[in-house]
């Protein structure tokens, strides 16, 4: 019996290879077959925009444009893959700018010091913005749509009257460089690269750093587990309250961060530049396919989603189509999105 | 109706059931839980399909192919749990896709006068304006049975209509079912509660395990026939043999004058469980069994009582602390509360222990993989491998997960709540054994059943739940099937 069982355990580890490998090589497929029709879709529009589309400084450009989008995002995906959604982020962006500019002015710090405690500050502000987004829904069951609506409707109120309905110009220069600055530049130009900007990076390092976060720990574990099925998530234990606290307070954090490098970017904050962003960020996690009803999601996929979003608005603008067209474009593209997801998931299931 | 059989995957649910209803009468159906009375009446409603058999309405053959199919032949059913939208008000439940047009629009007058007109003839009041939530049950019944009437039916199927009524509005709804059979129409009462069936049925139906046992006048069926004819079989045979409890063994778990408002409220319930020791809760449904083992496992937090366990003194505030104390409750809704079900296997395992796996936060699978693995050695559950979404296993298997993602723990105290409900001899089987298996390592299980050959083959003690206190309990020396249900149907103590 015993010998039976392991060797039924040697023979299970050995499927979970062969499961392994099997989806390696789907992944492998999927991923060859991608390639192969993005490299005839480039070029077709490279085409189309007398070679302006592939250009590292137009590439460039695309993934600093993507960047606020896609740090929302991020939180985002988290909020939603508990079945959550968070309305608030784009008022956020303008609250913690305001505050950030206000408070960076304010004080007598300088260079790295002032914007490490600006960083400290923001953060502050948008995780407990993120916190009193949680509190009903997880305390009372009110519905996130509804909390995160108010809080949208509060903090972009409370930033306009921060900022008395204007920028608020920051006077320090130790935000510039985060804001347009490029690194490696010296190494990069004789590739014919402008170099990497700060701000790409800092999207990087959030992506990733999530990405480890949502697929690698308990917590992330708890994230899936609460959207799959919140009642057996509960009754194995799960503090389900803090867990879904903690998406909440994740998603004000990254506004947070996006507010500080917008700020950095444009040299004030602004108590209008985030009007639309929540939509975007939703709109971002829905085309990298998380599900709205919870339980599944990737941090890596709403990159991803925020890049095509990203391209598409870059190539709409280099093929000279107007606005109007571009945002009848947009809204196809991600309810084609969707459909095909769900279409795809139905394959599977069958 | 005749010969109807309905299968399900591993479960004959209905095996060849017939009876016949007149014009003016209430034919009474009864039988233990599972029985397949529930599953009859969904046929009737043309919820499910018959694999085979007949239904006839006024001699005809008829297929009932869904709910529009039943309504048109004059069947109306009142469920348990009523369908009533709460916050429509009553005059638009009692018309609701039956309303009353002018052109395009509602006519609310005219619904008005519709709901009035019917209420008039059953003799009865109720508050039309309001929404349906501000109702009392029995109201709510009420509005039920107006809502079948207003469909013209014929024939009023109620499921359990006196298990939430008072003894006044049971008069009340006998005084109507009365009035409604002079002018011919016909009723199946289902009902539980035995000692009611002289006062309001005509003839009686008794069904066991998906087959039509006996139909007699009521007159003719005296109560302990009934239930003879109920339980009708010996205890089967397919249990193994529990092992004694060793006369030392110690107490692994303690219960004292516990009381929760669960889903239905538990009063004052005490009881032990020692090492080796499985005790079986036995009650109809909805006598509050469920709800003391979810007491125990803080799934619904005790407003009273205390728990220990092997000796200490645990207070339960949610599940986290009856998990960390050692109790352990296997749900018996395994989809809705055991399982996630986008999950693979190794992740629905280590879900309760997750911390086990997770120095400093980071999982580590290769050690989940190793004991998943071995649980899927040890268990059987055929599953391709580890990393197999739960949705795609078979229910045996499934449950076999809920219980690995247990065992993987060190808990002495497992609440089993319905092990077995929807999966095949076989994996029962096996479920049984490893039940023996957990006795052996010296764990004590409480394990609630509605069937009762399983209660008294798998239990070293029973005891009996009815409105939400123990009324009863029975060594396995001289417990019967018959002194369980007359203590669970109110007859007896």
């Amino acid at each position: 019996m015993a010998g039976d069982a392991s060797g039924l355990k040697a023979a299970l580890e050995a499927s979970a290879g062969d499961a392994h490998a099997k989806a390696n090589r789907a992944l492998a497929l999927r991923t060859a077959g991608g390639i192969v029709a993005l490299v005839i879709v480039v070029v077709t529009i490279n085409f189309f925009s007398h070679g302006s589309f592939l250009t590292a400084v137009n590439l460039t450009n695309v993934l600093r444009q993507i960047t606020y989008n896609a740090i929302l995002a991020i939180g985002q995906t988290f909020v939603i893959v508990t079945a959550g959604i968070d309305l608030s982020v784009g008022s956020l962006i303008e609250l913690t700018g305001v505050v950030m500019a206000g408070f960076a002015n304010a004080v007598p710090l300088q260079g790295p010091a002032l914007v490490a405690a600006t960083l400290v500050v923001g953060l502050g502000v948008g995780c407990l913005a993120g916190l009193v987004n949680a509190l009903p829904v997880v305390k009372l069951n009110l519905p996130p749509f509804i909390t995160t609506l108010a809080m949208m409707l509060m903090a972009r109120g409370l930033a306009f009257k921060l900022a008395h309905g204007r920028p608020i110009a920051v006077n320090s220069t130790a935000f510039d460089g985060m804001g347009t600055g490029f690194l490696f530049e010296g190494a990069l130009r004789p590739l014919g690269l402008p170099g990497i900007p700060v701000s790409v990076l800092w999207m990087a390092v959030l992506v990733v750093a999530f990405a480890i976060v949502l697929t690698r720990t308990r917590f992330g574990r708890y994230v899936f587990a609460i959207g799959g099925n919140e009642e057996a998530a509960r009754l194995a234990g799960i503090n389900v309250g803090l867990v879904k606290t903690m998406v909440y307070v994740i998603s004000g954090g990254c506004a947070a961060v996006a507010g500080l490098l917008l700020m950095a970017r444009f040299g004030s904050g602004s108590p209008n530049t985030g009007i639309g962003s929540e939509l975007q960020s939703i709109a971002a996690v829905v085309v990298g396919g998380t599900s709205l009803m919870g339980g599944r999601g990737s941090v890596v996929a709403t990159f991803f989603g925020a890049l095509l979003i990203g391209l598409l608005n870059n190539v709409m603008n280099l093929l000279g189509i107007e606005s109007y067209t571009q945002d009848i474009v947009l809204g196809a593209v991600i309810l084609i999105a969707v459909i095909v997801d769900e279409l795809r998931k139905r394959y599977l299931r069958a | 109706m005749s010969g109807i059989v309905k299968t399900f995957p591993g479960v004959r649910a209905l095996d060849g059931v017939s009876f016949d209803v007149r014009a003016g009468e209430v034919h009474a159906l009864v039988g233990e839980n599972g029985a397949g009375k529930s599953t009859l009446m969904k046929v009737l409603a043309g919820a499910y399909r018959a694999d085979a058999g007949t239904v006839e309405v006024d001699g005809r053959v008829v297929a009932i192919d869904g709910p529009r199919a039943a309504e048109a032949l004059g069947i109306g059913m009142i469920y348990q749990e009523f369908n009533l939208v709460p916050d429509l008000r009553v005059v638009d439940n009692i018309l609701l896709g039956h309303e009353p047009m002018r052109g395009a629009l509602l006519d609310s007058k005219a619904a008005l006068a519709r709901a009035a007109g019917v209420l008039g003839d059953l003799g009865i009041a109720l508050p039309l304006e309001l929404p349906a939530r501000r109702l009392s049950v029995a109201q709510q019944q009420m509005t039920e049975i107006a809502k079948a009437l207003v469909r013209s039916a014929r024939l009023i199927v109620m499921d359990e209509p006196t298990a939430a009524l008072t003894e006044r509005e049971i008069d009340a709804l006998f005084a109507l079912i009365a009035k409604l059979k002079a002018q011919g129409v016909a009723f199946v009462y289902i009902s539980h509660r035995l000692e009611e069936l002289p006062r309001i049925s005509d003839r009686i139906t008794v069904i066991r395990d998906g087959k039509t046992i006996e139909t007699r006048v009521t007159a003719d069926l005296p109560q302990d026939e009934m239930i003879r004819l109920m339980v009708g079989r010996p205890v089967a045979a397919h249990f193994p043999d529990l092992p004694p409890v060793a006369p030392d063994a110690p107490v692994v778990l303690r219960v004292r004058g516990l009381c929760a408002a669960g889903g239905v409220s538990i009063d004052d319930v005490s009881f032990d469980v020692r090492a080796g020791e499985i005790v079986g809760l036995a009650g109809l449904v909805g006598a509050g069994r469920t709800d003391i083992v979810r007491a125990i496992a803080g799934a619904d937090v005790p407003v009273a009582g205390e728990i220990e366990v092997s000796g200490r003194r645990v207070r339960v505030r949610g599940p986290h602390d009856a998990i960390a104390a050692g109790i352990a409750l296997i749900t018996e809704d395994r989809k809705g509360q055991g399982l996630v079900l986008g999950m693979s296997v190794r992740e629905n395992t280590t879900l309760a222990h997750l911390d086990r796996f997770a120095a400093r936060g980071f999982v580590d699978r290769a050690a989940e993989e190793g004991v998943t693995n071995e649980e899927i050695a040890e268990l059987r559950i055929r599953t391709p491998n580890s990393e197999q979404t739960v949705r795609n296993l078979s229910g045996g298997n499934q449950q076999k997960v809920v219980l690995a993602k247990w065992l993987i723990g060190d808990a002495n105290v497992f609440l089993f709540d319905e092990p077995t409900r929807g999966i095949d001899v076989g994996a029962k089987a096996e479920i049984y054994a490893l039940m023996l298996a957990l006795l052996a390592r010296g764990i004590g299980i409480v394990m609630v059943s509605s069937e009762l050959p399983e209660v008294l083959g798998m239990s070293h003690r029973v005891l009996v739940v009815r409105e939400g206190r123990v009324r009863a309990e029975f060594a396995r020396a001289d417990v019967t099937p018959a002194k369980v249900i007359a203590v669970a149907a109110g007859v007896a103590a």
